[in-house]
C-alpha cells in the first residue's frame, strides 16, 4: 500500500523539513512582531494605539490564504518586491514567511494583551511611582510577568501556525502540502495512503509541541 | 438470534447501496425532482470548471469549451439531450475518486491516459492528443527548444504534471514557480516576473484566446510531451467504453469534432493535430 514511497521520487522528510522552517522562522518573527503590536495597544500614544487596534482587527480577520496570495501576486509578481531572493523559491520562502508573521503576530498579540491584564494595576502603578518610563515598565515589570502567564494560549498559536504553513503551498513553497498535491495528483489508487502519511506528519509535529508547552506553561506559571 | 438481525440489516443495506448506485450517480437529480420519478433521464458528467476553452463555467452558470462539446456529443449519441446533462466539477486529483463512487457517470476534464490513472478507472478514447507547451509574451522569441528553459523563470500549477515533468525531465535547472491556478500565473507573465507559463497545449490556447488576453501571448510551439485525453469511467465497464468509442468516432466522422476544436480553440491561432486514433479497450 505505501510501495509507492519506495520509488525514491517523493522526499517526504525533505518537505517537511521546509514546513518545519517555515514554523520556526514565522514563529520568531511573529513573536517579535506580536510583542511590538501589544506594546502599542496598551501605549499612552493615542496614534500608536489606534494603529495597533486597526492592524489586528483588520489582518486577523483576513483569511491567510488572501494575505499569502496577496503577497505573492501583489508584492512580488506586481510591484517587483522580492525580499532579495533570487530564485522562486527563495523569494516564495520569505513571502510565506512575511504572510505568516503578518496573521500569526495580531494572535500573539492578542494573546499577550490578555496575560497583561493578568498582571495586577498595581505593579504597573508601584513602577511609575519608582520613576519609570512606559517603555520600562512595560519591558522590566509588566511583560515577563504577562508572558509566563500565556504560555499555553501561545502553543495554540504556534499549533496553528504550523498547520497554517500549509497555505505556503498556493505560492509555490516545496513544503508538506505542497508534496502532497503532486502525490495526489500521481497516486490517485493510494489516495488515503498518501493523506495518512501527511495526517501523521503534522500529528507528529503539533502533539510534541502542545505537551512540552503545556509542561512548560505550569513550571513558569506565576501562582496568585 | 442477534447475529441473523445484524445479517438481514447488513443485507438490506447492501441492497439499498446497489439500487441507489445503479442509477449512476443521479441520486442527486432523484432529490432535486422529489418524487417525479424522472431520476434516470439525468447524467452526470465530470469536467473541469476553470479551464477557458475546454471546460468553463460561466458567471451567469453556463458550460463552455471543447471538453464540454464532447460530452454532450457523447451523451446525446448515449441518448441524453442537452437538458438531461448534469455538470459536475472534476478537479485533477478528485477524478478517479468521482468515477470510482459512481459520482459522476463519466469524465471529460483534460482527463491525460496514464498507466497509472488505469489501476483505478478506464478509458475511453483518446480523443485528443496535446502536447506540454509554452505560453510567452508575444513579443518574445527567445525560447525556441526545451533546454532554452533551464535559463527562464517558469510558472505552472503546484503539483500538475506538467510542472513535475520541467523539475524531473524537462529542465531542472529552471526556476519553477507552482501557484495554485494557471490565470494566476499570467499576472506574472504579464509583468514579466516570469518568462513563460506551462502545461498542455490545448489549456494555453484557451487562456491565449480569452477576449481579455487577445494580443499579449502566444504558444511556442514545443511539442514538449504527449497528452492523449480521454474519457474516463467505471472500471470494467466495457459497455459504455464501446459506446463512447463509437460515439466518438461517429464525433469525427461527422465533422463535429473539427468545429468543436475550431470554435473554442482557434481564436489562439492554435494548430491543433488531426482526432487520434481511437486505442481504448478496442
Amino acid at each position: 500500500m505505501f510501495d509507492f514511497l519506495d520509488s525514491g521520487q517523493y522526499d517526504v522528510l525533505g518537505a517537511f523539513w521546509v514546513t518545519v522552517q517555515l514554523t520556526l522562522y514565522s514563529a520568531a518573527g511573529s513573536l517579535i512582531w506580536g510583542t511590538i503590536l501589544a506594546g502599542m495597544r496598551v501605549s499612552p500614544v493615542p496614534l500608536l494605539r489606534g494603529f495597533g487596534t486597526a492592524y489586528v482587527n483588520l489582518v486577523r480577520n483576513t483569511p491567510l490564504t488572501l494575505l499569502i496570495i496577496g503577497c505573492s501576486l501583489g508584492l512580488s509578481q506586481t510591484l517587483g518586491i522580492d525580499l532579495a531572493g533570487d530564485t522562486f523559491k527563495e523569494t516564495g520562502f520569505r513571502l510565506a514567511v512575511l504572510g505568516l508573521i503578518a496573521y500569526t503576530g495580531t494572535f500573539v498579540c492578542e494573546a499577550l494583551r490578555s496575560g497583561i491584564n493578568t498582571v495586577p494595576v498595581g505593579q504597573a502603578e508601584a513602577a511609575r511611582a519608582l520613576g519609570l518610563s512606559f517603555f520600562q515598565v512595560l519591558t522590566l515589570i509588566v511583560l515577563p510577568q504577562a508572558f509566563r502567564a500565556v504560555v499555553a494560549p501561545l502553543a495554540n498559536v504556534l499549533i496553528a501556525l504550523t498547520k497554517n504553513t500549509t497555505v505556503a503551498a498556493t505560492i509555490g513553497v516545496a513544503e508538506a502540502a505542497l508534496l502532497m498535491k503532486e502525490m495526489m495528483e500521481n497516486e490517485a489508487q493510494a489516495l488515503f495512503a498518501v493523506f495518512a502519511i501527511f495526517a501523521l506528519g503534522f500529528v507528529l509535529l503539533t502533539l510534541p509541541t502542545g505537551l512540552l508547552l503545556g509542561w512548560v506553561a505550569k513550571r513558569v506559571a506565576v501562582k496568585r | 438470534m442477534k447475529i441473523s438481525k445484524a445479517a438481514a440489516a447488513a443485507a438490506v443495506a447492501v441492497a439499498l447501496s446497489l439500487t441507489a448506485t445503479a442509477c449512476g450517480g443521479s441520486d442527486k437529480a432523484a432529490s432535486d425532482g422529489g418524487a417525479s420519478g424522472g431520476a434516470k433521464d439525468k447524467i452526470v458528467v465530470g469536467i473541469k470548471y476553470d479551464q477557458p476553452g475546454l471546460g468553463l463555467k460561466t458567471p451567469d452558470g453556463k458550460y463552455t469549451g471543447f471538453d464540454v462539446d464532447v460530452a454532450t456529443y457523447v451523451a446525446k449519441e448515449l441518448g441524453y439531450q442537452p437538458d438531461q446533462i448534469e455538470f459536475k466539477q472534476a478537479v485533477s486529483a478528485e477524478r478517479e475518486n468521482l468515477i470510482a463512487n459512481g459520482d459522476v457517470k463519466f469524465v471529460v476534464a483534460t482527463y491525460s491516459i496514464n498507466d497509472k490513472r488505469k489501476e483505478r478507472v478506464d478509458f475511453a478514447g483518446p480523443y485528443f492528443l496535446a502536447h506540454q507547451d509554452l505560453l510567452v509574451r508575444a513579443d518574445d522569441t527567445s525560447i525556441t527548444k526545451a533546454e532554452d528553459l533551464n535559463k527562464k523563470k517558469l510558472c505552472s500549477v503546484t503539483g500538475s504534471t506538467s510542472a513535475q515533468n520541467v523539475k524531473t525531465k524537462l529542465a531542472p535547472e529552471a526556476d519553477l514557480l507552482e501557484l495554485g491556478g494557471y490565470s494566476e500565473c499570467l499576472t506574472g507573465l504579464e509583468n514579466k516576473k516570469v518568462d513563460a507559463l506551462t502545461t498542455d497545449n490545448s489549456i494555453l490556447a484557451g487562456y491565449a484566446a480569452q477576449e481579455k488576453n487577445k494580443g499579449k501571448f502566444k504558444l511556442a510551439g514545443l511539442s514538449l510531451s504527449n497528452e492523449n485525453y480521454g474519457i474516463g469511467l467505471k472500471k470494467g465497464d466495457k459497455e459504455l467504453q464501446t459506446k463512447i468509442n463509437a460515439a466518438l468516432k461517429k464525433m469525427v466522422e461527422d465533422g463535429s469534432w473539427q468545429k468543436a476544436v475550431d470554435t473554442n480553440l482557434g481564436p489562439a491561432n492554435f494548430k491543433s493535430e488531426p482526432a487520434p486514433q481511437i486505442t481504448e479497450g478496442s
